[in-house]
């Protein structure tokens, strides 16, 4: 007797032969669906004597709540960075095509830009939620111009800029729209960055640090403050030194005030981070692991020439360089290989504690980001057919398990569940 | 009475889902004609179930016409705690398998009026024209389903108090708690197993040992109330060499030299993916 039709009409799904990640450990459990929504199927058997309609055959792949991008400056050929007339339709184009790389929401991320930049295009980026249509838009990261000159990286240091006179009326007066901003990254050493940093995280706002050449007490100074991400780790930051570890020591702090966390991007594109220190970061404080893309324009696109922000980026197979330079500048890889290459990187590919040390981190973005005005846009399949929370909006992405190397692409199915063909 | 020695709890689980699975397949069930399966919880059937479940992920079989009946459920537990008796059923054996929700039953312990659910219990066994084959297995105190000591030996099903002893053995389950373990339960009546065309108890480990010797050695008595399958004219007891300690050797030869005559129950092994005509023609036909 399939689909109970008198609760529902819609068929039932019935996602077998997978491992999916239920309270941060894969388990080989089946994964059932109605009208979008993760059905608990003791209670559907029990109580409304109801069985899928469709059973869908996962070849033993990975069923992981859908990944959340914090980090992605564009890619498809948009730029976030661009004062165009129409960011809206970049943006929707990027939202659409990274579901097919698994990812369910993000934050559009502009790197350090005019303040005319920011005043065109940040009223154009509205927060919203995802859904067959495209992965949900979280708000937007701006990276800078409240950055280090040191370490400024690829952002062009013309734009660079402070608070040192106003404090954070400067950086209101930079950005002047805050309504969809979920993330600043600045460097906590700039003069004042501790009253801007309270009244950011006061506003709900994430702070992150990174673009820097603070030491640990500044760091630390900072977290105090209510900064609670760092900006992709070991890039544009001071080296690990062992007498200052800098930003980097926060990794493991004493500092941190109780009941914190401190959480960390990282590129795991395989150029931007060595797999060695990708391991290091990971052993040293697996919990606040979040793998970003920090992608370009240029993602899923040819080699070739593509703009970040003021400036033009030469990417040539996974490297992307300042055009005439050696600085790298973002990545072009997906998410989807990001995960595998961290999978690869930090361990057996196939062992079952290793995914889900790694897959883990899907739901920490979660805590880096929601505040009590975003409260109910991120639900989460975080008790996949637990009790807690049966009517959980699906957003899930499938890991195919013949396809661990990074080459092959990731199947993504998302809210409204079109299971599809393989 | 068949008793069935084997070597350890893996191959008296084993032995146990090969006969379940050729007494369904041997019933030839369909959409007129369903299989009646009794079915008991806790940790002794859990090799069975393992069997089974493979046997169905082969092919070899399948319970798209198999009705089951459970033994047992604890009151007042939510019917989605852990240790219910529904939970148990669902993560180790439904879920793996094709049966229908509409075709398991299992006592619902919150309902309403408990007598009530006990009595419609026995009237959908009746309407589902009796049980073919009721699996059970017992405590060490030879309760079978919850008919604790005393228990009467023509029970129907109904609302029993827990002895003591159970409520001890169970309380590992809910983390060591007395207070937390149910004192309740609604339990088929040891009439209502009796009136299974077939029973089959397992018994294994040590701890057992006394409860199969009062079982099959000493006369029937409701203090060890699964000793009143001794008038049953159908019982298999399956067992492992740990839970016959407590038995007179003579009866342990004995029965130990009838396995070559017991063996033929589950060899040949019958498949769901034979047609019946294959059946008939290269394998010896059933018999008892």
């Amino acid at each position: 007797m399939p689909s109970n039709k008198s609760v529902s009409d819609a068929p039932i799904f019935q996602f077998t032969n997978c491992r999916i990640l239920r309270s941060h450990q894969l388990q080989r459990e089946d994964l059932w669906v109605r009208e979008g929504k993760i059905l608990n199927p003791e209670k559907l058997f029990f109580d409304e004597k109801g069985s899928a309609d469709i059973q869908l055959d996962c070849k033993d792949s990975i069923i992981a709540p859908g990944f959340i991008d914090v980090q992605i400056n564009g890619g498809f050929g948009v730029d976030f960075s661009l004062a165009a007339d129409d960011v809206q339709s970049g943006i929707s184009l990027v939202s659409q095509k990274i579901l097919s790389n698994g990812v369910t929401s993000f934050c559009p991320t502009l790197v350090t830009s005019p303040p005319s930049v920011y005043h065109k295009v940040l009223p154009q980026i509205s927060v919203r939620n995802g859904g067959p249509h495209g992965a949900g838009i979280l708000g937007a990261h701006l990276e800078g111009p409240f950055i280090s000159k040191e370490k400024k990286g690829a952002h062009p240091e013309h734009y660079l800029s402070t608070f040192e006179s106003g404090a954070f009326q400067d950086l209101l007066a930079t950005y002047r729209h805050l309504d969809c901003v979920r993330i600043v990254t600045l460097a906590p050493e700039m003069k004042r960055s501790s009253e801007v940093i309270q009244e950011l995280t006061r506003r709900g706002i994430c702070v992150s640090l990174g673009h820097s050449v603070a030491n640990l007490s500044q760091a630390e100074e900072a977290v105090r403050h209510g900064a609670t991400f760092i900006t992709h780790l070991f890039n544009a930051m001071l080296p690990f030194h062992h007498r200052d570890p800098g930003i980097v020591g926060l990794l493991t702090s004493d500092q941190i005030p109780a009941r914190r966390r401190v959480f960390y991007g990282m590129i795991s594109d395989g150029i931007h981070t060595n797999p060695a220190a990708l391991r290091i970061a990971h052993r040293a404080h697996p919990k606040g692991l979040v793998l970003v893309t920090d992608a370009i324009a240029g993602m899923g696109l040819a080699p070739g020439r593509h703009t970040l922000g003021q400036q033009v980026i030469e990417v040539d197979g996974l490297n992307t360089y300042i055009a005439g330079t050696k600085t790298l500048s973002g990545s072009v890889a997906t998410m989807d290989s990001c995960v595998r290459h961290f999978l690869e990187a930090t361990g057996e590919p196939n062992s079952t504690t290793l995914c889900l040390r790694a897959l883990g981190w899907s739901t920490v973005p979660l805590a880096v980001i929601t505040s009590p005005r975003a409260k109910g846009l991120y639900t989460y399949p975080e008790s996949v057919g637990g009790r807690s929370s049966p009517q959980t909006r699906l957003a899930v992405g499938i890991l195919s398990k013949p396809s661990w190397s990074p080459r092959s692409a990731s199947r993504q199915s998302h809210t409204g569940c079109q299971p599809g063909r393989d | 009475m068949k008793l069935i020695i084997l070597e350890n709890y893996a191959q008296a689980s084993e032995w146990a889902a090969k006969y379940i699975r050729n007494r369904i397949i041997q019933f030839n069930p369909g959409p007129d004609k369903y299989f009646t399966l009794g079915l008991p919880t806790g940790s002794t059937p859990l090799g069975c179930y393992k069997k089974l479940i493979e046997y169905y992920k082969n092919g070899d079989l399948s319970f798209k016409y198999v009705k089951t009946f459970n033994m047992d459920e604890y009151v007042g537990l939510p019917r989605d705690h852990l240790e219910s008796y529904h939970s148990f059923m669902w993560n180790n054996f439904f879920k793996h398998i094709d049966i229908s929700p509409e075709n398991t039953h299992v006592l619902d312990g919150n309902a309403a009026d408990l007598q009530a659910e006990c009595d419609a219990f026995e009237g959908k066994i009746k309407a589902a024209g009796g049980i073919e084959l009721f699996v059970g297995g017992i405590g060490p105190d030879g309760h079978i389903a919850f008919n604790e000591p005393g228990s009467s030996l023509v029970s129907r099903t109904r609302v029993k108090t827990l002895a003591m002893d159970t409520i001890l053995a169970n309380a590992r389950f809910f983390d060591g708690d007395l207070s937390k373990v149910p004192t309740m339960a609604l339990t088929v009546g040891v009439g209502t197993v009796m009136d299974a065309r077939e029973v089959m108890i397992l018994i294994t480990g040590a701890h057992k040992a006394f409860a199969l010797y009062k079982a099959i050695e000493e006369g029937v008595n409701h203090m060890w109330t699964v000793s009143a399958f001794q008038q049953h004219p159908s019982t298999v007891f399956v067992c492992d060499e740990d839970a016959t300690l407590e038995l007179k050797v003579k009866t342990v030869k004995y029965f130990k030299g009838l396995m070559l005559v017991h063996n033929k129950l589950v060899e040949p092994l019958y498949s769901m993916k034979e047609t019946g005509a294959e059946r008939r023609q290269s394998k010896k036909p059933y018999s008892d």
